[in-house]
């Protein structure tokens, strides 16, 4: 069964995959072999190329997708979409008796695939690893991944290239599901890169768009900067225990306490330098403060690929790394400090940034920025199990406020502006409906799911014991605040108010029932993924619920804690919601006018939000121009001027000037010579004299 | 049946070659014909004769295999024989060589004869090389290279193919003359130059020190490590695609498996000594390179840079001298023979059809070139090093290898995993996406021949990304070996001029 839930969605993209490249081939067909071998070879192939020219010329208008007319759809996109979708409903449904017999039923197990990498005692093996925490996972994945390919049928269909596009989605959830399965960190590191690879892919899907492929390029290449951390964790962990597979880490971890590598001079603590350097790898995927810039511009892809890899699934890897991780963690004191500061200001930062955003797409990457910022308060704070209860509850209100915001601009012919819409509540009622529903939940109104699971990161990080929990919980009470306000700022410009844009105002239409579908079973797991849980993620549960697969130092009394905050304190986030709406509901209802005034007169303070604090003018300035010139730097002056100058070209020009003065000696004038010959007998007959006087 | 397989696999294109020769007059159309259609058929039946050596190889044994020994020349013999190192380069070697031919199929129409038989001379030397168990066979077959080469660039190459040919002749020999005084030095001291009873004996440290870098001047050079390196781009960007193929995926592995069959074992004791050095050149090859790569313009340097950040890793893996590390970098080097081989044919392709190499020319290939493009990504993706495809596998293990020796060098190496990824998919966005250029209007997607070259190198790219276990357990006894002898070489000096007990092995 489990092999079935992860290898399905990979027989889904490997069929779309070659039902794309054979629609592609139908359209274009290859080179035709040559007719004979005749003839001078570069005359042919211009001719060639020139016959081609003609041959083509009918397939041409509908090329240049956007600008021409649109390209007729790829053969075989319904058989695809059928295909793919069907498998991960199978998947899904596999998914959730997973985690009834895994979760509720407590049958641990681990499938053996076979071999990978076997060398000296370097053993790792394809294995999936299944556990509750595995489970979860794979609810949240499979769960998400269907009711995304569902709605895709219906938000794609204007695409000429959805076999392609459902392939990548598919081949996306196999590397998803890799990782979350996988029994050691080698195998999570092929997970890890994989769904970096089909982000790459679907975030760069409409390739004609220059900010979509440099979306695309960013995304990959900033995740590698955080993948060279995880890579060195990895090594740094086989250099210490010898293994890669968790088991065998897990049960040496204890031992590793208070040992050190030497870190280029710096003596490191063994197991906060490992758990530092594989967290740098959970701060790349999910998008971490310092790491976070590729995200918003990751919204040049296709909306349902936000909903599905950039808010409910792919970005949440880090936390889930954590949380698998957790016996390194718990030992490892210091790192949990870090994770808490990192989390804690990506949470307050990204919210603050999302304030003024005006994109509805890059709002909700923000506010999910920030969410996964809760989520590693959570884990910093040693409450595992209520990071995994937030991400668990996040995937579906995320979701479905991103697959929300795709009807939207569906309805608005592509328009993603949110200054340009208002009104829509109108047109669009059952969008509307669920919109709110998922803001609901995000800003945690009573009874909702992100209610529970927020609120119980709030108070994990107020009964926290590092040396940051104070900081988180500063930090989060604020972003709750924030999140509230631009969760209904998002609302009230799209959905309330005067329509801006008339015209397409009166064009917006509700979308089909493929995407009506999805939104409506993400809105009640938006609502009833909180409660029903609550006691498994954030109660009396969790233990028997997760069992060995979180670990919990003895020290470490975060959950106990939680049932005993003050009341006052239980409020607060709820106190801070309501601020945040009626805030919200002045600045964007009532008045207007306050928020032009606002920034108007803060308009350095708008401008560096608007600017998203110019960390992408800062990296372009410190990263990515010195590598550039130091490459053209090294390139003419190294290798051309430097290594050639005075290596191959310089010895053989230095041959030549050599022979050329020799050439000259040889004049032909005998008195030339006579006169080198007298020179060289007086030179001899000096130095013959000389040396006999020393003699 | 005991037929001397590895001979016939070394001779059997060498045969070709005559066959060619004397059954083929002029260039024209039937000559050409027979002229591919001879060189086809012999490279495929040498592959397949490689293959039965594959399969009656006894991977469990560190001893060489189908060793043949006859008298010759008075000092020498010859000697051939393989072990787990050598054996995957003769299966390269063997198994790229028909997909050469056959990517030079219509591009190349001058001189086929020729260009034909210098490929097929330029496989028994190559297959020589990796088999030959006398150190004068070896570097007759080590310096025979050379020529073949020199001329396919020479006689076939682009524009500036005068100057690459003799740039790339220079700097290889300049490595080799040296590498002659060792061997003459080698053979003063032991009286034979039989490899295997070399391998068995110990060199005075002094002499260790001079013949280490001899060799290292040559295999550097060959490898090419920085800073001699600025040959290969040169000669790739010159080279037919074939050629470029040769030299990426077959040519440079040389330098690599001498190290492995001369330095390492042969001496330890200086390798143990040089090892700062050429990890230093090593870190410095695989930034540096990456940089300078972000920066071409050409396709061809793009990947030739690329080619040297690669072989970066491969050294480094060599010298941290552990399990992980050589292992990691024999495959690092099959991986990217077959890799890079095939970038460098997706290059050929669009090259064939538009007649140059500069990146600006190209953009939006994809919608008129789906399938090349799809390909195209395939070798991009193992050329970063995205787990499962064979280049993470090399490069894993060799960084692995490498932290265990010494972590400052493993980290600053896995910088190039960040750099690679920009460099190969900026090159990939610049050609592959975008919309299309008006010059392209016209290009095709790639024909059955084509298909025919990619499909079995797409196949082995993904299955030794997924399953690498064939190629390192082929050569994992004779690493091991290799490795124990090296460690108690170090071992014995240890014990013998310290009497403290302070270690300096590691």
């Amino acid at each position: 069964m489990y092999q079935a839930i992860v290898f399905l969605p990979l027989l889904g993209a490997i069929l779309a995959g070659l039902i794309a490249l054979f629609g592609a081939r139908a359209r274009f067909p290859g080179e035709a072999p040559p007719a004979g071998d005749d003839g001078s070879q570069p005359a042919q192939a211009h001719a060639h190329a020139a016959h081609d020219h003609g041959h083509d010329h009918a397939a041409h208008g509908h090329d240049d997708h956007g600008h021409g007319p649109v390209e007729p759809a790829a053969s075989g996109s319904r058989l695809v979409e059928l295909i793919t979708t069907t498998l991960l409903a199978v998947s899904m449904i596999l998914s959730w008796i997973a985690l009834a017999q895994v979760g509720f039923g407590g049958q641990d197990i681990r499938v053996p695939i076979f071999d990978w990498i076997v060398s000296g005692d370097l053993k790792i093996a394809w294995a999936l690893r299944i556990d509750t925490l595995t489970a979860v996972m794979l609810v949240v994945v499979n769960s998400v991944s269907c009711v995304v390919h569902l709605y895709s049928i219906g938000y794609m269909h204007e695409d000429p290239y959805r076999p392609r596009f459902f392939g990548y989605l598919s081949l996306f959830t196999f590397a998803m599901l890799m990782l979350v399965t996988s029994d050691n960190l080698v195998q999570m590191f092929f997970g890890w890169e994989g769904v970096g690879l089909a982000s790459y892919l679907l975030i760069g899907f409409w390739y004609q768009k220059p900010s979509a492929n440099a979306a695309a390029i960013k995304a990959f290449v900033v995740n590698r900067v955080g993948d060279f951390g995880f890579a060195l964790g990895i090594f740094a962990l086989f250099a210490m225990t010898g293994a890669v597979d968790f088991d065998t880490v897990f049960a040496q971890a204890p031992a590793l306490t208070g040992k050190s590598i030497d870190f280029f001079g710096w003596h490191a603590d063994a197991l906060t330098l490992i758990c530092l350097l594989l967290f740098m790898g959970a701060m790349g995927k999910s998008a971490q403060f310092l790491l976070h810039t590729w995200l918003p511009d990751a919204m040049e892809g296709p909306t349902p690929v936000s909903a599905l890899i950039h808010a409910a699934t792919m970005v949440t890897a880090g936390v889930f790394m954590v949380a698998r991780l957790s016996p390194l963690f718990e030992l490892a004191p210091n790192a949990q400090t870090f994770v808490t500061f990192i989390g804690a200001t990506t949470a307050i930062f990204a919210a603050t940034i999302g304030l003024v955003q005006n994109d509805i797409k890059r709002i909700v990457a923000y506010s999910t920025c920030s969410q996964l910022g809760y989520m590693f308060v959570a884990m910093g704070c040693g409450a595992y199990s209520v990071g995994m209860y937030h991400l668990f509850t996040h995937a579906f209100f995320k979701a479905l406020l991103f697959l929300g915001s795709g009807s939207v601009i569906h309805a608005m012919h592509h328009e993603q502006d949110i200054r340009n819409m208002g009104g829509l509540k109108d047109r669009i009622p059952f969008t509307y409906i669920v919109m709110i529903i998922g803001t609901l939940a995000l800003t945690g109104f009573p009874l909702t799911a992100g209610y529970f699971s927020k609120d119980a990161i709030i108070e994990a990080a107020f009964v926290g014991k590092n040396p940051m929990a104070l900081y988180a919980f500063v930090c989060t009470v604020a972003a709750a605040l924030l999140t509230s306000f631009y969760s209904w700022r998002l609302i009230f410009k799209t959905f309330h108010g005067a329509p801006h844009d008339v015209k397409h105002w009166k064009e917006a239409h509700e979308s089909p029932m493929v995407m009506l579908i999805p939104l409506g079973f993400l809105a009640i797991g938006s609502v009833l993924a909180g409660l029903p849980f609550k006691d498994v993620f954030a109660g009396h549960g969790v233990e028997h619920f997760f069992r060995e697969s979180l670990t919990f130092a003895k020290t470490n009394t975060v959950l106990d804690d939680l049932h005993h905050v003050p009341l006052h304190i239980a409020l607060l986030p709820t106190v801070m919601m309501v601020i945040g709406f009626v805030i919200a509901w002045h600045f964007y209802i009532r008045r207007p006018d306050i928020p032009v005034e606002l920034a108007r007169q803060h308009d350095f303070l708008y401008r560096f939000l608007l600017n998203k604090w110019y960390f992408d003018e800062l990296y372009e300035i410190i990263f990515v121009r010195p590598a550039k010139w130091i490459g053209h730097q090294l390139w003419k002056k190294g290798d051309g001027w430097l290594i050639d100058g005075f290596g191959p070209d310089g010895v053989s020009a230095r041959v030549l000037d050599v022979t050329r003065n020799v050439v000259r000696l040889q004049s032909g004038y005998l008195y030339h010579y006579a006169f080198a010959m007298l020179i060289g007998a007086a030179a001899f007959i000096t130095w013959f004299m000389f040396s006999a006087g020393i003699h | 049946m005991n037929w001397p397989v590895l001979s016939v696999v070394t001779f059997l294109p060498l045969l070709g070659a005559l066959l060619i020769m004397l059954m083929v007059r002029g260039n024209g159309p039937l000559a050409k014909g027979t002229a591919r259609w001879i060189s086809m058929w012999t490279t495929l039946v040498t592959f397949a004769v490689s293959l039965v050596m594959v399969y009656r190889f006894d991977a469990t044994s560190a001893e060489f295999q189908f060793s043949e020994k006859y008298d010759w020349l008075g000092v020498s013999s010859y000697h051939m024989g393989v072990d787990g190192i050598s054996l995957p380069f003769v299966i390269l070697t063997t198994a790229l060589m028909p997909i050469c031919i056959l990517a030079s199929w219509t591009s190349i129409q001058k001189r086929v004869k020729e260009y034909m038989i210098a490929f097929l001379v330029l496989e028994t030397l190559m297959i020589g090389t990796f088999s030959a168990l006398d150190l004068v066979l070896f570097y007759l077959f080590f310096e025979g290279g050379l020529i073949p080469m020199f001329l396919i660039i020479g006689i076939w190459g682009g524009q500036r193919r005068v100057y690459a040919s003799f740039k790339f002749f220079l700097y290889t020999l300049a490595g080799s003359v040296l590498m002659l005084l060792a061997i003459m030095a080698m053979y003063w001291q032991a009286g034979t130059t039989d490899i295997p009873t070399l391998l068995r004996y110990n060199f005075p440290a002094g002499m260790q020190t001079w013949c280490w870098l001899a060799f290292f001047a040559s295999f550097a050079v060959k490898m090419p490590m920085w800073p001699v390196h600025t040959w290969l781009p040169d000669a790739h960007v010159e080279a037919p695609t074939a050629g470029s193929v040769v030299l990426a995926a077959i040519l440079l592995k040389m330098g690599g498996y001498g190290f492995l069959r001369f330095s390492l074992p042969m001496f330890p004791l200086a390798s143990l000594d040089f090892t700062p050095l050429v990890y230093t050149m090593s870190v410095v090859a695989i930034i540096y390179t990456s940089l300078v790569a972000l920066m071409q313009e050409d396709v061809k340097k793009l990947i030739a840079y690329s080619s040297v950040a690669h072989m970066g890793f491969v050294t480094m893996g060599i010298f941290a001298a552990n399990q992980q590390g050589v292992a990691g970098a024999v495959f690092q080097m099959i991986s990217h023979g077959i890799v890079s081989g095939a970038l460098f044919l997706c290059v050929g392709v669009v090259y064939d059809r538009m007649h140059t190499r500069e990146i600006k020319f190209y953009g939006g290939v994809v919608t008129r070139m789906p399938i090349f493009a799809a390909i195209f990504m395939v070798f991009t993706m193992a050329n970063v090093g995205l787990p499962g495809t064979s280049g993470f596998v090399g490069e894993f293990l060799t960084l692995i290898g490498t932290f265990k020796a010494n972590i400052p060098v493993a980290s600053l190496a896995t910088l190039g995993v960040i750099l690679s990824a920009a460099y190969a998919l900026w090159l990939y966005r610049k050609m592959v996406y975008g919309t299309l250029k008006p010059a392209l209007e016209g290009i095709k997607d790639i024909g059955l021949r084509e298909a025919v070259i990619f499909t079995p190198l797409v196949i082995l790219t993904i299955l030794f990304g997924v399953a690498p276990k064939p190629v390192l357990d082929m050569s994992a006894a004779s690493v091991t070996q290799l490795l124990d002898g090296y460690n108690k070489a170090i071992a014995t000096k240890t014990a013998a001029t310290t009497s403290n007990p302070v270690s300096v092995a590691r």
